[in-house]
């Protein structure tokens, strides 16, 4: 397993958000993670890479059990994150955006260049000097992943790619996913809607008010309509 | 007119190092949002390390070598202090890092006394730049010159730092979303440590090239460090080039004020910075603040008025109190007067910082207003004991009401920075204006009147106003100005939502305290029988910082008690050892890292555990509530 979830609970203060979180990720695989907005989607994410300071459980990731580690130790052992907020620097161009996120090369994970990215993400290579405040949100989605993949992760956290953007670009965004999943990166999304999550996925799990409720391929999911109606609003 | 250029390029050569320790400290807060007070004594040690390594090495290569290598020793002393001390208090309220660094700042003070002697050190000229160039009969130092053309030379090389190379894009990335950066894999530990090393480095280097031009001695971090305030409000704390305007700017009013207050020349740098601070609150090349995270607000226990029970405690304490001449003798009443007095001081501080979310680095200004207050009305006018103190704190609230409007314009720590200067300004007038104050020599023979005169009756006085005082202002806490007053404190915006003018509270709460401090200024001319411009000075106004501090900042009263231990503890101190300020400093970064909470704030705590192992129902009102952020 490339990426193996056990028992994770999280706080925010008093606030208990997960409780007994569990989930894994095949080499290679596209695995989402769907919910309704507070579900506890995002949180599961910050927990992974130890955004979240009250949190328990076992994070297994390649291997090695990262949940003790700090944020920057866990991403360079190439688990990379793209939170839903995008969180671009704004006052950074979009070369110095992806200057940020830079790693070194890794012999398990492909490898990324900014010529490649621009390949990939065509809008940003017409922009590389415009500072990230100046941007459209689906020019501001492409460059936080495309910040991420700089770092060269053999397996990325997406929080909601699709949120906000328009048809025409959740379509690329669609073939850009689908892309770094031919190059072998394995990669978990978070999202809310279930059409754009079936185009790309091979397995899915539900989580609701910070459990997992439901967990099998997207073929097993649409055999249930009863739990997706329950769980997912379409 | 060739005088009026030299004048010029003077203050051009002055604005070098100011510009050098300002940017350092612009780049600290920009990353670490660390206003580091002890930039000053950074910027001192780098003076006096290179005041040693200069003398000891000659020539050229000696001077030069001896700049750079003190400047980077100093930022090696500065990594050691990131780590040890900074790195326990990044999440602290801003407060609590401004006072550890400050914390700091005193012990550096005392240990360069004690390494390197009390007296002014007068340092060699740079080789290469010993004479001085003639201008149409005008001599200007050629060393001048020098520093002129460096100022610019580093803003570009700090531009080029930041502007072409990786650390620089990481640490403007880390300047706008800390937590981003490490999501992307960089260590933001390091990357904090590497940038306080250079902005110590900088101020290091800017203390190290004062030594041809000035003096080095022991109090010229206070000195750098309010001027350094001054040009980040001005310039905008975070921005570089900011910094760079703001200096020259600043050191241009400094020169070409002597020619026109010769007297009171600070007093153009202050009105320009209240109009900048009136047209661009947030500097001039910086940016609008998010809303800075609260003062108080560790945790936020809610406050309630004493229960019965809890009022006769006190009233028994205040008997207790009141019976002391029955058995102590006159010192022990003399200081149980001072004791009072601070109690009213740190209790005004209180209610504007714990109350009002405003902590004041410069409180003092408005207890020594009132001290001169009190001795203008006795030795001028000549009045009676008891219209003296019941105007001399006029003095203090109306300085209060002038700096008060313009400090509430701003929040955190630009309003600490602000409340700072201010106060220094005043300081500095009561200095310079030896006309009006006598300046260093103060203001001699305030006597009390007969009736006050005996140190039973006066102990008497002074407890009696504190208690009266106290009670009041807990009135007011719990009144409904102290709502709506602790409302702008935890949300301005929702404040404004639900009616409340967010400004016109605060800007009252600061005249309440400023008055309530004015009037212990007041007793205290009473009972030294003199006031000096100490009495406005930084260190009594960081006392009442720490006593706030010791008594817990987020309880209703804790200052009374902290006042109490405090004053005592200082008072034995100073007679005990001539290290008090390190000794003091030691003990307001313990305070800072250790107990945050305060000793009133400590015991709740105790208090609370038995409550909540007592009647379980009530667990979810005993539970410290997390700020919200």
């Amino acid at each position: 397993m490339k990426l193996t979830v056990e028992g994770l609970n999280s706080h925010y203060g008093p606030a208990h958000i997960l409780f007994d979180i569990g989930f894994d990720v095949g080499e290679g695989e596209v695995v989402a993670l769907l919910g309704r907005n507070g579900a506890g989607k995002s949180t599961t994410f910050r927990s992974i890479v130890g955004l979240v300071a009250q949190r328990s459980g076992r994070i297994m990731f390649e291997g090695k059990d990262v949940s003790a580690k700090p944020t920057h130790e866990i991403v360079r052992d190439g688990l990379g994150y793209v939170p839903e907020e995008r969180r671009i620097f704004t006052d950074l161009t979009v070369e110095e955006n992806l200057e940020v996120g830079r790693q070194p090369k890794r012999p398990n994970a492909p490898h990324w260049t900014r010529e490649k990215l621009f390949a990939l993400f065509p809008n940003l290579g017409e922009m590389k000097n415009r500072p990230g405040g100046r941007m459209s949100g689906g020019e501001q989605q492409m460059l936080t992943i495309a910040r991420t993949l700089m770092g060269n992760p053999s397996l990325v956290l997406l929080d909601e790619p699709s949120e906000g953007l328009s048809p025409k670009i959740v379509e690329q965004m669609v073939d850009a996913i689908l892309t770094m999943k031919k190059e072998g990166v394995s990669i978990v999304v978070s999202e809310q809607n279930l059409h754009f999550a079936r185009l790309i996925s091979d397995r899915a799990y539900i989580i609701e008010r910070g459990r997992i409720c439901f967990g099998g391929t997207m073929a097993e999911l649409d055999a249930r309509p009863d739990i997706r109606d329950a769980h997912l609003s379409l | 007119m060739a005088f009026y250029v030299v004048q010029f390029l003077t203050g051009l050569a002055s604005a070098a190092s100011l510009f050098l320790v300002a940017s350092g400290l612009s780049i600290i807060f920009g990353v670490t949002r660390i206003v580091n007070f002890a930039h000053g004594a950074f910027y001192m040690i780098g003076a006096y390390i290179a005041f040693t390594l200069t003398e000891r090495f000659s020539g050229a290569f000696g001077f030069w070598g001896g700049v750079v290598v003190a400047a980077l020793a100093v930022a090696l002393i500065g990594v050691l202090v990131e780590m040890v001390l900074l790195r326990r208090i990044y999440h602290a309220p801003e407060l609590f890092q401004l006072l550890g660094t400050f914390g700091l700042t005193l012990m550096v003070e005392d240990l360069v006394v004690l390494i390197w002697g009390p007296d002014d050190l007068v340092g060699r000229r740079a080789p290469g730049f010993k004479g001085a160039v003639d201008f149409f009969g005008q001599n200007i130092p050629s060393y001048d010159l020098f520093l002129i053309v460096l100022g610019p030379v580093v803003l570009g090389i700090l531009w080029l730092l930041f502007q072409r190379t990786r650390w620089g894009v990481l640490v403007r990335a880390a300047t706008q979303d800390r937590d981003m950066v490490a999501a992307l894999g960089v260590n933001q530990k390091w990357l904090f440590t590497s940038v306080f090393a250079v902005g110590v480095f900088l101020a290091a280097l800017g203390g190290a090239l004062q030594i041809p031009r000035d003096a080095v001695h022991h109090a010229m971090d206070l000195r750098i460090i309010v001027e350094v305030f001054v040009v980040v409000v001005i310039g905008g704390l975070g921005s570089i080039v900011g910094a760079f305007v703001a200096a020259v700017l600043v050191s241009e009013l400094n020169a070409f004020g002597i020619l026109i207050f010769p007297k009171i020349s600070i007093i153009l740098v202050f009105l320009v910075m209240a109009v900048v601070l009136i047209v661009r609150p947030w500097g001039l090349f910086g940016k609008p603040e998010a809303a800075a995270r609260k003062t108080p607000g560790l945790t936020v226990n809610p406050w309630r008025p004493l229960t019965s029970n809890e009022r006769l405690a006190a009233l028994a304490a205040l008997v207790v109190a009141a019976m002391l001449p029955l058995f102590a003798g006159n010192y022990a009443l003399t200081v149980g007067s001072e004791i009072a007095i601070f109690v009213i001081f740190a209790v005004s501080l209180h209610f504007l910082m714990s109350v009002g979310g405003l902590a004041s680095f410069g409180h003092a200004a408005y207890f020594g207003l009132g001290a001169y207050g009190v001795a203008f009305l006795a030795k001028m006018a000549g009045l009676p004991m008891i219209v003296c103190l019941l105007l001399g704190p006029l003095l203090g609230c109306m300085g209060a009401a002038v700096f008060g409007f313009f400090a509430v314009q701003l929040s955190g720590v630009y309003f600490a920075m602000l409340t700072l200067a201010f106060a220094q300004i005043v300081w500095s007038i009561a200095f310079q204006w030896v006309g009006v104050t006598g300046g260093d020599n103060g203001i001699l023979g305030i006597w009390p009147e007969k009736w006050a005169a005996s140190p039973s009756h006066f102990y008497w006085l002074a407890l009696g106003v504190a208690a009266l005082v106290t009670i009041a202002l807990r009135i007011a806490v719990f009144s409904p100005f102290g709502y709506a007053l602790r409302a702008t404190r935890d949300s301005v915006l929702r404040s404004e939502a639900v009616g409340i003018n967010a400004k016109r509270i605060q800007w009252t709460a600061f005249v309440i305290a400023g008055t309530t401090a004015g009037i212990g200024g007041a007793l205290f001319a009473y009972l030294k029988g003199s006031v000096f411009p100490d009495n406005l000075g930084i260190s009594l106004s960081v006392d009442a910082l720490v006593m706030v501090l010791l008594g817990g900042v987020e309880t209703v009263s804790g200052a009374v008690i902290g006042a109490i231990v405090y004053k005592a503890l200082n008072i034995w101190l100073v007679s005990q050892t001539d290290l008090s300020k390190l000794v003091l400093g030691g003990f307001i970064v313990l305070i800072v890292v250790v107990f945050p909470k305060g000793i009133v704030g400590m015991l709740e705590i105790l208090a609370q555990r038995r409550r909540k192992s007592s009647p379980p129902g009530s667990s979810l009102l005993a539970k410290p509530i997390e700020s919200a952020e």
